[in-house]
């Protein structure tokens, strides 16, 4: 281990919440439970992000009192591409959301495993 | 600046806004546009090719007025022009050959909906292709991601929409490895072009401090990447997408989607990376080495399958497999085959799809092989564009498989450490493919003369008989012809490094 | 204790009634009408066995496959798999974490001449007090226009799973009737409470909205998020007032052309600035006086356009979830 590891703190902990959210896509079979693990992996690199740009004693990035020093303001990257984030985020969210509604009207279960034994069973007969 | 220098970004533009006109289209008038646009687009990518092989230069483009670190940029080289025109050519034979199916597995009201998402997603490869910044790469996966997911579900039947599930959540679990090791590339250099970054990779390599997580965001991008694009122990979603969806839909998956994520881990190597220090990491033999089992166990899969179009669907495992291989050597050679490969694989695969469907048809819509005994004498077009596709496949001479085993052969030969394993492999991989491959043809040119199915006539369905015939004729050309095509790649991967 | 009235008086106090509303016995909406409490879920025996029945043939169908060893065997395969590579991944991200530059302190790669650029001449060179704003828009607005991409296709496919096109029944799909027929479940019945409040705050929550994106350039705000917020105004009032009320201002075709206008507006303004940029062309956009509300160049009406697209959208996901159609 490095020596950083508590200096980063936060980016620890994001990385911890990227694992958990990963393990949930993976390993939860409720298709909604699914989608969460999904938006807990998403905030989890989020904060990764927001914890870049952010240096302490700083401001926002939006010029205050006509100051435009770089001393004034944190880094104003990492924030914009949280903001795109965001936006893929809620995208795949509605589509993933969409799919678990079409196939619980169909098979009335969030269980990813037992619909696709219904749909051989469909086949089959 | 030329003229002729602005088309990869009209070509990004003008795709993305036909998404956009669509969307108030009917379905008929979409489907014109959608024909006039890739027409459009491959035509300014052969002009882009012809200026770029005559200049010999690659050159960037500044999106909007800001220059180098602080602006997007897009790239274009020969291998993006070429790229881009052949994803084309491609596209437009895979939506005409699909194009009955389509109307009849798609609800009518919903058909100028197919067409914005055949759009957007020529659009994110054709962005893909010529991005120079890490971010809208990023963004357009995105975009790629979704799209396919729409090409998969939209032929709503209980199959595909699980295969969408499975699909999104292997692809989503990839795009967060990737953009997580996006995050942390940009925290160690402090860019998200592509140029400057190669320039501190180079620097922070030579200073020694920050080489741990440096390997570490590679592995990140490569792995997310990898299992974007279906990479062997990654393809569980695989068979059921393509092997259900309408079959334009298959066809563009398998030969574009998941080698425009592949391009770009291409330029990930070579223009973020930089080709030495890539093949000094160990990350390149975890890539070998799966590439490997990939080859091996697709072409196992895709034995045992008894449905055609899944076993095509493994064999594009497979395929993909020799795809990873060839990155794996780490040689220019093995990279060159790679890509050439990308090519050879686009134009068989999406040619047996689309054969394979004439063939069901006429078996009374079954995909079992017991059914489609004697297919090949119903439907004369469709049986030989199969036995054309499979004897590309398997690597035999005039056709384009065979030009790219060539190139794998010769690259292993180059690298003395992975030679063995690499022609083992070849060898028992193109066994293999023979046999699953042959079977079918030998299956479909059976005569059966108590098959209760009517045959169809060539002339029946034109337009699917003419995206055959060209499909036929790229595989060809691609096969004799192979050297100026071998030649442009070379020189394209020249000016990437 | 001991009690100074009888219970006959009691009932005629204030504080019998207040005790009594407090604890819900009595509705003061309602008038005198007794509430009665729903009477629990009964089955009779015969729905009891078919229930039973019907559950037995399912696992039996199902379980015949599943539960055969090779099936269990793999299941716990893959579980036990997967936790190893989630582990592994979560102590590799941490290795990583533990090397990278340390957090909050000035001197990192990442505070190069890229943010200096943004923050020292992001007033003059792009017009916006909000750097960020700035940034998205202007200097890396490729990024953003395929953004806004990303939702659109995402509503394109939520279009195409979630939209009811037909009108007769097929099997197992809804039909049009059926799904409005649903539909009456969640319609509000003239909830007095749920309509005071939206009609006090629907008002409240568009005109902020409206301002997080007018003022997307001036401070904190932007397209997205007062797109966001006006989508939820427009969920309140749907949910408070019914689809017959919005319907007279909002439906699949006010969705179809406000999404349509303004990503084609948003396209083509950043087409234009695009190749004005890289041919080295004059940009005849005004940049006006950094501060003002019409200043910035493109990023006011980009911002709008932007605003637009989310509030419809957000409004097209409610109403495709709901119901399958406006």
């Amino acid at each position: 281990m490095g020596a950083n590891l508590f200096v980063n703190y936060g980016e620890a902990v994001a990385a911890v919440l990227f694992g958990i959210g990963f393990g949930n896509l993976l390993l939860q079979k409720n298709l909604i439970k699914k989608i969460i693990g999904l938006n807990i992996m998403d905030s989890a690199v989020y904060l990764f992000l927001a914890e870049k740009g952010y240096i302490i004693g700083r401001t926002a990035p939006i010029v205050t009192g006509g100051v435009q020093s770089v001393e004034a303001y944190i880094n104003p990257i990492p924030s914009g591409l949280v903001l795109t984030g965001i936006v893929v985020s809620v995208s795949v969210s509605a589509l993933m959301l969409s799919l678990t509604i079409r196939l619980y009207r169909r098979y009335h279960t969030l269980d990813l495993d037992q619909i696709s034994l219904m749909i051989k069973k469909e086949e089959e007969t | 600046m030329d003229f002729i220098c602005n088309f990869p970004f009209f070509s990004i533009l003008i795709s993305l806004f036909s998404g956009t006109i669509c969307s108030v289209l009917p379905g008929k008038a979409a489907k014109w546009v959608n024909t006039f646009v890739i027409v459009l687009i491959g035509a300014m990518s052969a002009a882009l090719l012809w200026y770029l092989l005559g200049t010999g230069e690659s050159f960037v483009y500044m999106m909007g007025h800001f220059p180098a670190p602080w602006g997007n940029e897009i790239r274009a080289g020969v291998l993006e022009a070429a790229t881009a025109l052949f994803f084309c050519i491609v596209m437009l034979l895979s939506m005409w050959g699909g194009r009955k199916k389509l109307m009849e597995e798609v609800e009518p009201s919903k058909h100028n909906l197919y067409y914005i998402l055949v759009n957007l997603l020529l659009s994110s490869l054709l962005a893909l292709i010529y991005t120079n910044d890490l971010f809208t790469a990023y963004v357009f996966v995105e975009i790629n991601t979704i799209a396919a997911c729409g090409l998969i579900m939209i032929r709503q039947i209980g199959r595909t929409l699980e295969a969408a599930v499975r699909y999104m959540i292997m692809s989503l679990v990839g795009s967060g490895m990737l953009l997580i090791g996006i995050c942390m590339m940009y925290d160690l250099t402090g860019h998200l072009l592509m140029s400057n970054i190669q320039e501190s990779v180079t620097a922070i390599i030579e200073e020694g401090t920050y080489v741990i997580p440096l390997v570490m965001a590679i592995a990140l991008m490569v792995i997310g990447l990898a299992i974007k694009s279906a990479l062997f122990p990654f393809h569980a979603w695989l068979p059921d997408a393509y092997g259900y969806s309408t079959i334009s839909s298959a066809a563009i998956l398998s030969s574009l989607v998941s080698k425009g994520y592949i391009f770009l881990l291409i330029k990930i190597i070579y223009r973020v990376v930089g080709f030495r220090i890539f093949h000094d990491t160990h990350i390149i033999n975890v890539l070998f080495v799966f590439g490997l089992m990939a080859m091996i166990f697709g072409s196992l899969s895709a034995i045992k399958e008894n449905d055609i179009r899944r076993m095509i669907a493994f064999s594009s495992v497979a395929q993909i497999g020799y795809i990873y291989v060839g990155i794996g050597l780490g040689t220019q050679v093995g990279m060159l085959a790679s890509v050439y490969h990308i090519f050879a694989h686009a134009a068989g695969k999406a040619l047996l799809f689309i054969a394979a469907i004439g063939l069901t048809d006429v078996s009374g819509f079954s995909r079992k092989f017991i059914d489609l005994t004697g297919a090949g004498y119903r439907n004369k077009i469709a049986g030989i564009g199969f036995t054309v596709g499979s004897l590309s496949m398997v690597g035999v001479p005039v056709f384009a498989g065979f030009v790219s085993k060539l190139l794998f052969a010769q690259a292993a030969v180059n690298n003395v450490g992975k030679m063995l394993p690499t022609l083992i492999a070849l060898g028992i991989s193109t066994i293999l493919n023979a046999i699953y491959f042959m079977k079918t043809v030998i299956r479909i040119y059976t005569p059966r003369p108590d098959a209760p199915y009517e045959s169809v006539a060539i002339g029946k369905e034109k337009l699917y008989a003419v995206s055959i015939v060209l499909f036929i004729a790229l595989n060809i050309m691609l096969g004799m012809s192979s050297q100026p095509v071998v030649d442009a790649i070379h020189a394209g991967l020249e000016m990437f490094g | 204790m001991s009690r100074k009235k009888t219970e006959q008086e009691y009932r005629k106090t204030f504080a019998f009634h207040f005790f009594r509303w407090l604890n819900g016995e009595k509705d003061p909406y309602l008038g005198e009408v007794e509430m009665k409490p729903q009477e629990p879920y009964k089955e009779t025996e015969e729905e009891v066995k078919a229930r039973i029945r019907e559950k037995n043939m399912i696992s039996r169908r199902l379980y015949g496959v599943a539960k055969s060893k090779e099936m269990k065997g793999l299941e716990r395969f893959y579980k036990a798999a997967s936790i190893i590579f989630c582990c592994i991944l979560i102590y590799l991200l941490l290795f990583t974490v533990s090397y990278l530059p340390p957090v909050g302190t000035a001197d990192r790669p990442v505070n190069n001449e890229v943010p200096q650029r943004y923050i020292e001449n992001g007033l003059q060179e792009t017009g916006a007090v909000n750097i960020v704003s700035g940034m998205i828009l202007d200097y890396r607005a490729f990024d953003t226009l395929g953004e806004s991409h990303v939702l659109f296709v995402a509503t394109v496919t939520v279009l195409i799973l979630l939209r009811l096109d037909k009108k007769k029944k097929n099997d197992g799909e809804i039909s049009i009737e059926e799904a409005e027929a649903n539909d009456r479940i969640y319609e509000p019945k003239n909830d007095a409470i749920l309509q005071m409040a939206a009609f006090v705050l629907v008002p409240i929550i568009i005109i902020f909205g409206i301002y997080v994106i007018l003022n997307g350039h001036l401070g904190p705000g932007g397209g997205f998020s007062g797109g966001a917020i006006i989508g939820a105004g427009l969920i309140l009032y749907l949910n408070a007032f019914g689809f017959q009320k919005t319907e007279r201002f909002f439906t699949e075709k006010t969705y179809k052309w406000i999404s349509f206008g303004s990503l084609s507006f948003y396209c083509i303004a950043k087409s234009y600035s695009f190749f004005t940029g890289a041919n080295h062309l004059h940009n005849i956009i005004p940049k006006g006086t950094p501060g003002a509300i019409l200043s910035s160049g493109l990023i006011l009406p980009l911002n709008i356009a932007v605003g637009l697209v989310v509030a419809c959208t957000m409004y097209a996901f409610y109403a495709m979830f709901r119901k399958g159609g406006f």
